[in-house]
């Protein structure tokens, strides 16, 4: 059946009911376990095989020798897709997803990060 | 004249309508967005919005009529607040009572969407002037269905002075209840009046962007923008005044009265913006026509009915 | 009366992505309408070419923010033929849940903008809340709410836990009791009805000849499903229904979509129950072997079809991407002439349009003459350093990649 204004008393209804929304920066709804978020480097794990770099579909990472058996990656946040493809590629479990999601920044090289 | 020009400056003219305005135009929002289950904005998001436009760069097209481009806002802004002059708001008396201010309310509430219409024509932009042809076309279904909505209950008292009609209704409190019909009309137009869902029709983002105000940014928008919720209060006080002429003794009382009434109606508009889809300017304008219009000759005719027969 | 032309777009508020209609309008009457399309080229198909089959899935998967497992589901089972992989069945029963979760968020979606574009925001706030569930339920199970990651070539990444199987059950539950309260309300909201009926009319013989596909062929009256008509995966083991409507209108493809929700729904218990065990997924070759393959799926708005050519590297020599928008685009200046400006907005919503996913070329028109021209890769790139070099960059010696 169609008339004018059926959904206006669930309206009402809702008037006395609890928000959908938050208020972002103050309130934050949790991210789930398998979220993939800003990349973490375990450097004592690395063999430096640059198996991250070769599967990573947006050349975000790179890995250098600092010394021996010693490697640092350099990780470039704002290319990165957050695919995982680099944490499932690692045979070694060097590298890891961080639930962080909050990366905005004003100065895009501050994106480069040298973990 | 000092006195008239603290009426026209601060109290209750310009200075006065604008601050209620601000708070209702919170009120509007915060329940709209409650309705939708949102927290919606915070008490002060409309004074910051003003705020805002006020600070930022009016570009005027260069092929705008400069000074009518201008000058518009600033008339409608001007005939609200004139409007708002003679609606009585702290006792049933207005600041100026006359003979006919009825007339005269509905004639200053006229302006602003005629104001809407020349401030589209003058952009010459294509869709500003095409949301100035729709405010124009909406003005012509809204209007008699309203006049006539409001007329009824001043045909009914005989007279077309507001004071004299929330008199006249004080005295026979019964007779409201005839005005009902007349009462749902009104608050159904009003909407087209203040160009809110279903008859955002002539501002309708999603068609013809901003319709009307598609060009105008900074201070003229701001002023167009203050014309729209100063609008909002003195139609729905106009409202309140002739279908709800509840009054007491006391000014303040009277007063929060005012706030009360002003509220109810502010919800009503508020719950009709958040349950309804756009109307289509053909739907709008036959169902103006079509069911509000007889509605309301019907109320009218009623109306002379009864004051012929019972009241003579 | 005066004719004149209103250019909506290619920024507009009612259109999500940039494109631009010209509309001749007769008073507030559209006379005649020209679809221009093409403002959206990424070079996607180029871009994959230089990549190996396994980063092309992500890459892939970006082609559209919506459908992206669609894409990407497409574009692995043509990788998958090519290599003559077997894919365990767990795996393809987690891609079809997936694929169906990806349906419900797609089409809750659409509701929400159709009741954008008809100015109706509460409907649109409604279904974005309700969206929120299956949102949060695509991010408990692959750790993002769009482009998801969850395909990788000869199987899926993550595994659905019995947990998780009870959390989606859940919350299909909620989304029917909603999905069924949309169905009653909002179809039975008058002034709703009024802007979508009869509005957008594509008759069964035009959406047959305009070659549209999903929802808006399915809303004309025709069957058409490659789910059910060239299944793959799981679908052949899977009962539902191919809804299809009459009204052959905006209203008809809002029917269509919610009814499509409801079966959706229905689709998504029998993965759960069926549910086999078994690995998730199967060693495929960093080189494949050489030939050609297509692929079709059922993406949320149509059938998505892709193209693979391999030379025997690890990397494609072709991929082609035919999304479902540029099927549907087609029928737009039809639906759109005779109608309203008003219903301009909500006429091309209902095709659910992805401009994105579906421009593939630019084409480069001389500024001075008019004239058009096509280009290949080395003309198009000579081109544009010689244009740079004018602007005082030099960019030729960036080898190619």
């Amino acid at each position: 059946m169609k008339f004018f204004g059926k959904i206006a008393p669930d309206l009402l209804a809702m008037l006395g009911k609890k928000t959908d929304t938050v208020l972002y920066p103050q309130v934050k709804t949790p991210v789930s376990d398998r979220f993939r978020g800003a990349l973490k480097f375990n450097k004592e794990r690395c063999v430096g095989c640059k198996l991250c770099t070769r599967v990573c579909p947006a050349q975000a990472i790179t890995i250098e020798k600092v010394a021996d058996k010693e490697f640092k990656a350099i990780v470039h946040m704002d290319k990165c897709i957050f695919c995982g493809q680099c944490v499932e590629s690692c045979n070694k479990d060097a590298l890891e997803n961080t639930n962080n999601f909050e990366l905005a920044c004003s100065d895009k090289s501050s994106l480069d990060w040298e973990i | 004249m000092a006195l008239d020009l603290f009426y026209i400056v601060i109290f209750p003219g310009f200075l006065f309508l604008g601050a209620i305005s601000l708070v209702f135009e919170y009120i509007d929002r915060k329940l709209y967005a409650r309705l939708q289950n949102r927290i919606g904005p915070r008490w002060y998001q409309p004074l910051a919005d003003i705020i805002k436009l006020l600070t930022k760069e009016t570009i005027i097209p260069k092929e705008a009529d400069r000074r009518f481009f201008a000058a518009v806002p600033m008339v409608a802004l001007a005939a609200t607040t004139a409007a708002f002059l003679y609606v009585p708001i702290w006792s049933s008396r207005s600041l100026m009572p006359f003979a006919s201010d009825l007339i005269v309310v509905l004639y200053f509430l006229t302006i602003p969407t005629l104001c809407f219409f020349l401030a589209g024509w003058f952009s010459s932009s294509l869709f500003a002037q095409i949301g100035g042809v729709r405010a124009l076309t909406q003005l012509f279904a809204y209007e008699v269905p309203l006049y006539m909505a409001l007329l009824a209950p001043a045909l009914l008292a005989g007279t077309w002075s507001i004071s004299g009609i929330t008199a006249f209704y004080h005295q026979h409190p019964i007779y409201l209840l005839l005005n009902i019909p007349a009462f749902c009309i009104c608050i159904i137009s009003a909407q087209g009046k203040l160009e809110r869902v279903p008859f955002d029709i002539p501002d309708a983002e999603t068609e013809i962007v901003g319709g009307t105000f598609t060009e105008y940014s900074g201070r003229l928008l701001a002023l167009f923008k203050m014309t729209l919720n100063s609008e909002m209060v003195v139609v729905a006080a106009l409202i309140a005044a002739i279908f709800i002429p509840v009054f007491v003794q006391s000014a303040i009382l009277n007063f929060l009265l005012f706030l009360v009434k002003v509220f109810v109606i502010v919800f009503v508009l508020a719950l009709m913006r958040a349950s309804f889809a756009r109307f289509r300017i053909d739907q709008m304008i036959s169902f103006c026509w079509k069911v509000l219009a007889p509605i309301s000759l019907a109320q009218i005719l009623v109306d002379i009915i009864v004051r012929g027969i019972i009241l003579k | 009366m005066s004719k004149i032309m209103v250019p909506l777009g290619p920024q507009h508020p009612a259109l999500e992505e940039p494109e631009s209609f010209n509309l001749l309008l007769e008073g507030e009457r559209v006379a005649a309408s020209q679809v221009c399309i093409g403002y959206n080229h990424r070079g996607m198909e180029k871009a994959a070419e230089s990549r190996t089959y396994l980063q092309n899935v992500y890459l892939l998967e970006r082609i559209c923010g919506i459908c992206s497992h669609s894409h990407s589901t497409c574009y692995v089972q043509t990788v998958e033929d090519l290599a003559g992989v077997e894919v365990p069945q767990r795996a393809l029963y987690i891609r079809a849940l997936i694929g169906e979760l990806e349906r419900i968020h797609s089409h809750m979606l659409w509701l929400g903008i159709a009741g954008h574009e008809i100015g109706f925001m509460t409907l649109f706030m409604y279904a974005w809340k309700d969206r929120e569930i299956v949102m949060d339920i695509l991010e408990m199970l692959t750790g993002n709410r769009i482009n998801y990651g969850m395909n990788t070539l000869g199987g899926v990444r993550r595994d659905v836990t019995p947990e998780m199987a009870d959390k989606i059950r859940e919350a299909v539950g909620q989304l029917q009791e909603r999905t069924e309260y949309y169905s009653r309300v909002i179809l039975g909201e008058e002034t709703v009805y009024l802007r979508l009926s009869g509005v957008g009319k594509l008759s069964k013989a035009d959406a047959l000849r305009f070659d549209t596909t999903g929802p808006v062929l399915r809303a004309s009256g025709v069957g058409r499903d490659v789910r059910r008509d060239d299944p793959n995966g799981i679908y052949p083991n899977l009962d539902f229904q191919v809804i299809t409507d009459d009204h052959e209108d905006v209203y008809g493809r809002t029917v269509v979509r919610v009814k499509e929700l409801l079966e959706s729904y229905k689709i998504i218990r029998q993965i759960l129950d069926q549910l086999p065990d078994g690995p998730l997924t199967v060693k495929v070759p960093n080189r494949i072997p050489a030939g050609e393959c297509i692929s079709r799926y059922e993406a949320p708005r149509g059938e998505d079809i892709h193209y693979t050519r391999s030379n025997g590297t690890d990397k494609p020599d072709r991929v082609k991407v035919r999304a479902p928008t540029l099927a549907n685009s087609a029928a737009i200046a039809h639906m759109l002439d005779g109608g309203y400006l008003a219903d301009v907005p909500i006429v091309i919503a209902a095709i659910d349009p992805c401009f994105s996913c579906t421009d593939r070329m630019v084409r480069v028109t001389d500024a001075n003459s008019g004239q058009a021209q096509s280009m290949d890769w080395e003309s198009l790139r000579r081109y544009s350093a010689q244009w740079y070099r004018k602007q005082g960059m030099d960019f030729s010696r960036i080898p190619l990649r």
